[in-house]
């Protein structure tokens, strides 16, 4: 015969496990919800500084199935690689406008990028950039197109780019194109030229 | 020995006289006779012609197919979810012995044993019980013709003894036109295209309609007051029409181009065969079965993407991507089969596939052409890709690398796409040509093209409409017959 004392004790303790892991659950349910709202509006880097150049951004327009270059002055750094970022930053904040003719979430950042001499460049996406895509193969080519030209064309001696996203290889942007080759630049150029 | 024990067993149950205390030499006597005879019957059974499976053909302006029918009970059956897929969106759950069903915006509810149905809030009675196997949802054929516009709103015409059901208004009408001169020729007018297979025996003509929803043309037997072509006679069976041309002459068959009719007429002396005797073994040559002279069919891989958990994009919050490139991708087969092409679709139903697997169905097929299939929201029109890569690519003498297989077809791939938006503009169907980065165009060793339908003048509606995909896939299938001496041949 087990002691009334210990049942009770033994009960008590099992309640406070089961309410613990209840309360735990709720916790870890709010901080994920915190951490991805975070994630989704606060900036990843702070604002550039430097000296103002023009730069052709190479803007993509949905309608005309194109890419159209457009001048922009911006701040850049003098530092290869985070001009290389400032000049991306740019193209993504003419897409976040309201009315934009290729319009991406305004989550999308690019996390980095990697100059690899000679001539490679990655640029690594955050999530919301590839996960709040639209899904299209003509939506998402241009993208692609619009990334890799206005980097190759304002950084010199760039002729190759990959896409990661956060980090890694991904199959597809947003099903369709794909990101797990490495893109030529004077491919993209002449197709963009047909 | 067990095994001498059964033996002794199965001959006796044969009443072969076989006492208990039999001599060594007799067993093996006995062994060797049952054998021979086991033998014996698993070659009749072997020999024995298989049974033709039954199957329903369906008819409707999204989808030509046919499915298998089980009989149970004594009475045929067909899966109701297999039945509905092709035609809309439908989802299935099974409870127990409760099966749910959406169709579309339709809810139903099955109880299996029970012959009482909710369909829509509404009671349906069935004329046999409703059957669960396998977790799919069985009907008794006989309740189609009530239980299908349940479903789809529209009429279903079941014919039951012939097991071909129609879906809307598809049936194709023939009409005959005898031309007495000489030689006497039968032109067979055919409201739209159809391509029956075609063969010849003594005396006679056939042409099997496997999917085509021919329907009769009034009479089942009708005759000419001609000494060569006498009569014509219909009949269906099995989910096929069949339309017997009788002569006193050996027959053969061309189709015009645009495959809506086709003219019977007696073969000339001179490529009469040469042998005499009953049989006429060479079948008729459908014309344009074998376009350009090439005995080899052109396989055509046409490849709906997306499919399963991977619903490709949404183009409305109920209409997924995978859904609509299925429907085009049955029509552009159907397009594609009756100018003389072979076709495979990669997927027929809501299953996934990865890139690669769908890039080596294709390459082991050898295909001569693949055509993968997408829709988009946004846009108009069509839009035409071929693979964005290097027209030389990497390669290491006959290999190449997997994500530029794509490049020594590129050339090829490119006069598919040119010919594809020529096609489309000649009907003043709106496109674009354009390269991508698109897998698994690029893995495809073949001349490959990825076409991607965006809505027409009626917005988003026009996505699964039929009569939007049909233009569509027309002008597609038109244009890949017009480029197919580029294309290789199956072996």
């Amino acid at each position: 015969m087990i002691p009334r004392h210990l049942l009770i004790g033994v009960a008590a303790l099992l309640l406070l496990v089961v309410s613990m892991g209840i309360y735990l659950r709720h916790m870890r349910r709010q901080a994920g919800q915190f951490e991805s709202s975070a994630a989704d509006t606060l900036p990843v880097t702070p604002p550039a500084s430097g000296p103002t150049e023009t730069v052709t951004l190479y803007v993509a327009d949905d309608a005309a199935g194109a890419l159209r270059p457009r001048a922009a002055q911006i701040p850049l750094p003098g530092g290869r690689q985070q001009r290389a970022e400032e000049l991306l930053r740019a193209l993504l904040r003419i897409y976040q406008q309201p009315g934009a003719l290729h319009p991406l979430a305004p989550a999308a950042d690019i996390r980095s990028i990697y100059l690899v001499d000679p001539g490679a460049a990655v640029i690594d996406l955050n999530a919301a950039f590839a996960d709040q895509h639209r899904s299209g193969i003509l939506s998402e080519q241009l993208t692609v197109n619009s990334l890799v030209e206005t980097l190759a064309r304002n950084v010199p001696g760039v002729n190759r780019v990959n896409i990661l996203v956060e980090g890694k290889t991904r199959e597809t942007l947003a099903g369709h194109a794909d990101l797990t080759e490495t893109f030529d630049v004077t491919t993209i150029e002449q197709a963009g030229n047909q | 020995m067990r095994w001498s024990k059964k033996l002794q067993f199965s001959v006796s149950s044969s009443q072969l006289s076989v006492e208990g205390g039999v001599l060594r030499t007799e067993n093996w006597e006995l062994r060797t006779r049952t054998l021979a005879i086991l033998l014996a019957i698993v070659m009749l059974l072997s020999a024995a012609p298989a049974a033709e499976e039954k199957h329903i053909s369906v008819y409707s302006p999204v989808a030509i197919y046919t499915l298998p029918v089980l009989d149970r009970a004594g009475r045929e059956y067909v899966g109701l979810l297999e039945l509905l897929e092709p035609l809309g969106r439908v989802s299935s759950q099974l409870d127990g012995r409760r099966w749910e069903l959406r169709y579309n915006a339709v809810d139903a509810e099955f109880v299996a044993g029970k012959t009482r149905a909710r369909i829509h809030g509404r009671n349906f009675d069935f004329a046999a019980p409703f059957l669960i196997e396998n977790s799919r949802g069985l009907v008794p054929l006989t309740s189609l013709n009530a239980l299908l516009p349940r479903f789809l709103g529209t009429s279903a015409n079941f014919r039951e003894s012939a097991r071909r059901l129609f879906v809307g208004d598809v049936g194709i009408q023939i009409s005959f036109q005898l031309d007495a001169s000489n030689p006497s020729r039968l032109a067979l007018n055919f409201s739209a295209p159809v391509n029956p297979t075609i063969s010849t025996e003594p005396g006679k003509l056939r042409m099997v309609f496997k999917r085509d929803p021919v329907v009769s043309p009034g009479s089942q037997l009708i005759s000419f007051a001609n000494k060569v072509i006498t009569q014509a006679s219909y009949s269906e069976d099995n989910g096929d029409a069949e339309l017997d041309i009788a002569a006193n002459e050996p027959l053969m068959a061309s189709f015009s181009s645009d495959r809506r009719t086709i003219v019977v007429s007696a073969v000339p002396p001179a490529t009469t065969p040469a042998v005499s005797g009953t049989q006429n073994p060479a079948p008729a040559p459908p014309a344009a079965n074998v376009a350009s002279g090439n005995s080899h069919r052109v396989l055509a891989v046409v490849d709906p993407a997306h499919g399963g958990d991977e619903r490709g994009a949404a183009l409305t919050d109920k209409l997924a991507e995978k859904d609509v490139t299925l429907g085009f991708a049955r029509l552009l087969r159907h397009e594609l089969e009756i100018r003389g092409f072979a076709v495979t679709l990669l997927r027929e139903g809501d299953t996934s596939l990865t890139l690669d697997q769908r890039a080596a169905a294709a390459n082991v097929a050898r295909a001569g052409i693949y055509i993968s299939l997408h829709a988009v929201s946004q846009g108009s029109g069509a839009r035409v890709y071929t693979a964005l890569l290097p027209v030389e690519g990497t390669s290491k003498g006959v290999f190449h690398a997997w994500n530029a297989a794509q490049s020594p077809a590129l050339p090829v791939s490119r006069i598919v796409s040119a010919a594809i938006v020529a096609e489309m503009q000649k009907r003043e169907f709106p496109v674009q040509a354009s390269s991508a980065s698109l897998r698994p165009l690029n893995n495809v060793f073949m001349p490959a093209v990825a076409v991607e339908l965006a809505p027409g003048e009626d917005g988003i509606a026009d996505l699964t409409s039929a009569n939007y995909q049909q233009r569509a896939a027309s002008a597609i299938a038109d244009a890949i017959v017009s480029v197919r001496d580029r294309l290789g041949a199956q072996p």
